[in-house]
């Protein structure tokens, strides 16, 4: 048996961040243990209407008191029943899932867009622990109502882009980019698959290394169905074509490796 | 108490397996499943070269169950050999390769390569994938189509072979009785059934394939009507599948005659269905004094 597991967890905080954004703390000792930045839970509904589990990425790892924490978007049924769950309230879930980030250099230049932000939480709080490595996020907003910027600043600079104009660069994180003329030697990534688009043309502009965190619809979470691939360049190892599975070989892959 | 059954010369030690597609060939659930606890695996279909599969969105939810196009995806069977046979065999369970193909010939390539491995148990030659266009389904819903391919794969096959059967037909009995009369050993059913889902907000297909194979608790009833029919219309053992969540679920199949059953979607559901489902069968037959399995299968005329 492996270090996956499927379990009932306690729900321990649930809170509404924004609209429609949600944070939910779980009591999991042993997935706190082994979840690194990146990585990604299965939630299940409790309802027999609703068979296939969200993938929801964790926005924080506490390792010290067993607890996982997921900032989640209400995006149909499934995510608005985990909303209207309540402290002391039990959810099925799976993980810790995927293969989350690799901490690599001294400059990080963390993007995220929308949903995409919570993962950065948590690696941002990763990066700031490594000796002399300057963590700086980007953050991509549809307006001023931000989310987790706050948190984020107690660990990295903080930039913010809106695509109104209504709190900081007005368009998207590359325009943020652009207006301070931010530099990186690794970049960390995830959002809608538009920003990873840029992202990848900037980092292969700049020769920076980049790790793009993607989403895809999935059933199994685990590698075996081949619901949820992305397309890779080269023939994979595991495949034997062109393509990788989102929830086993990522959701992290490198810049060079997929085509989005 | 028993729950042997014996499908083809083939003992398997209880009668749950896999359902293929739904399971890869075994690696990814073992963290989660005991492989040796189960009566067989099913593996992910197999052909001669390996299969990009359909663009992505490749599934979509349900009500009460999901749709998949997953366009049979594999590695080619050369591969199969090679990485995955090996982590199976290290298990003491069944080994049944699913076979796919878009020719007799390329049906014939697989199970030819695979005629010198003792370890497979069994063949299931998959006729009834909605999800690609050539090969497959056109074998799946023509009786004279499905009875050849059926006795071209059987005179080159060393192991027994099971014909997984498509529900997408008008008469189920028919297709049952071409793939006895082609000589199958077995016939699994059913597969997944034609659907489509439609996207409101983005006013497009929920699936690229545009259409897709529905599966879940949803498709039950139509599985379970139709592997009673199946079953009290040929001779060869049926293997049962079609939206088994639970062990009444697969109680269900197996007193409409099912001699085995499979587990598919439930896997997505709970990675450990298939073992929830053999406990639950054990503690079925306990408590209701059925000292052979055999007392239940195909109990309900």
């Amino acid at each position: 048996m492996g270090e996956k597991r499927k379990v009932r967890a306690v729900i321990t905080g649930l809170t509404k961040l924004a609209e429609d954004i949600f944070s939910m703390w779980i009591e999991e000792s042993f997935m706190a243990g082994s979840a690194k930045a990146g990585q990604f839970l299965a939630l299940y509904s409790d309802s027999a209407e609703r068979l296939l589990p969200r993938p929801i990425s964790i926005c924080e790892i506490d390792r010290e008191k067993g607890r996982l924490r997921m900032v989640f978007r209400v995006a149909g049924a499934g995510t608005e029943e985990f909303s209207q769950k309540k402290e002391g309230d039990s959810i099925s879930v799976m993980g810790p899932l995927g293969n989350g980030y690799a901490l690599k250099g001294k400059k990080a230049l963390l993007f995220g867009g929308g949903i995409g932000i919570p993962p950065m939480l948590e690696l941002a709080k990763e990066l700031a622990q490594e000796p002399g490595c300057e963590v700086q996020a980007v953050l991509g907003y549809r307006d001023s109502r931000l989310f987790l910027k706050e948190e984020l600043e107690a660990y990295a600079r903080v930039y913010v882009s809106t695509e109104d104009g209504s709190a900081g660069t007005k368009g998207n994180v590359l325009d943020a980019v652009k207006e301070h003329g931010l530099t990186a030697d690794m970049i960390y990534a995830c959002g809608p698959k538009p920003m990873l688009k840029g992202i990848q043309k900037f980092a292969e502009a700049c020769h920076i290394p980049a790790q793009l965190s993607l989403e895809e619809k999935m059933a199994c979470g685990i590698g075996a169905c081949l619901a949820c691939v992305c397309e890779s360049k080269e023939t994979d190892s595991h495949s034997h074509v062109k393509n990788k599975r989102v929830c086993k070989d990522g959701p992290v892959f490198s810049a060079e490796e997929i085509v989005l | 108490m028993n729950t042997e059954v014996v499908i083809a010369g083939v003992s398997l030690k209880n009668p749950v397996m896999t359902a293929s597609g739904t399971f890869g060939s075994g690696e990814e659930y073992s963290e989660f499943v005991d492989l040796n606890r189960l009566g067989g695996v099913v593996t992910k279909g197999m052909a001669n070269v390996p299969w990009p599969g359909n663009k992505t969105p490749r599934i979509a939810e349900i009500a009460c169950g999901m749709m998949n196009a997953i366009g049979l995806q594999n590695p080619g069977i050369d591969v199969f050999i090679k990485r995955d046979l090996p982590f199976l065999k290290q298990f003491h369970t069944n080994i049944i390769v699913n076979v796919c193909g878009k020719t007799i010939e390329d049906y014939c390539e697989v199970v030819e390569r695979l005629s010198d491995e003792p370890d497979v148990s069994m063949l299931e030659i998959n006729i009834s994938c909605p999800n690609v266009k050539e090969g497959g389904i056109a074998f799946g819903q023509d009786p004279k189509a499905a009875e050849r391919i059926t006795s071209e794969v059987k005179k080159r096959a060393r192991q027994p072979i099971i014909m997984k059967l498509s529900p997408n037909v008008t008469d189920i009995t028919v297709m049952a009785k071409a793939a006895q009369e082609g000589g199958a050993d077995a016939i699994s059913l059913i597969n997944t059934l034609t659907g489509m889902k439609i996207d409101i907000n983005r006013r497009t297909f929920a699936v690229a394939n545009k259409t897709g194979g529905v599966s879940g608790p949803a498709i039950k009833p139509i599985a379970v009507r139709m592997v009673y029919q199946a079953a009290n219309a040929v001779k060869i053992p049926v293997i049962g599948m079609g939206g088994i969540m639970t062990v009444e679920d697969a109680l269900e199949f197996i007193m409409a005659g099912a001699t085995a059953v499979s587990i598919g979607t439930a896997n997505f559901a709970n990675p450990y269905a298939t073992i929830e489902v053999i406990e639950g069968i054990e503690r079925f037959m306990e408590n209701n004094g059925v000292e052979d399995i055999h007392e239940l299968i195909g109990c309900v005329k």
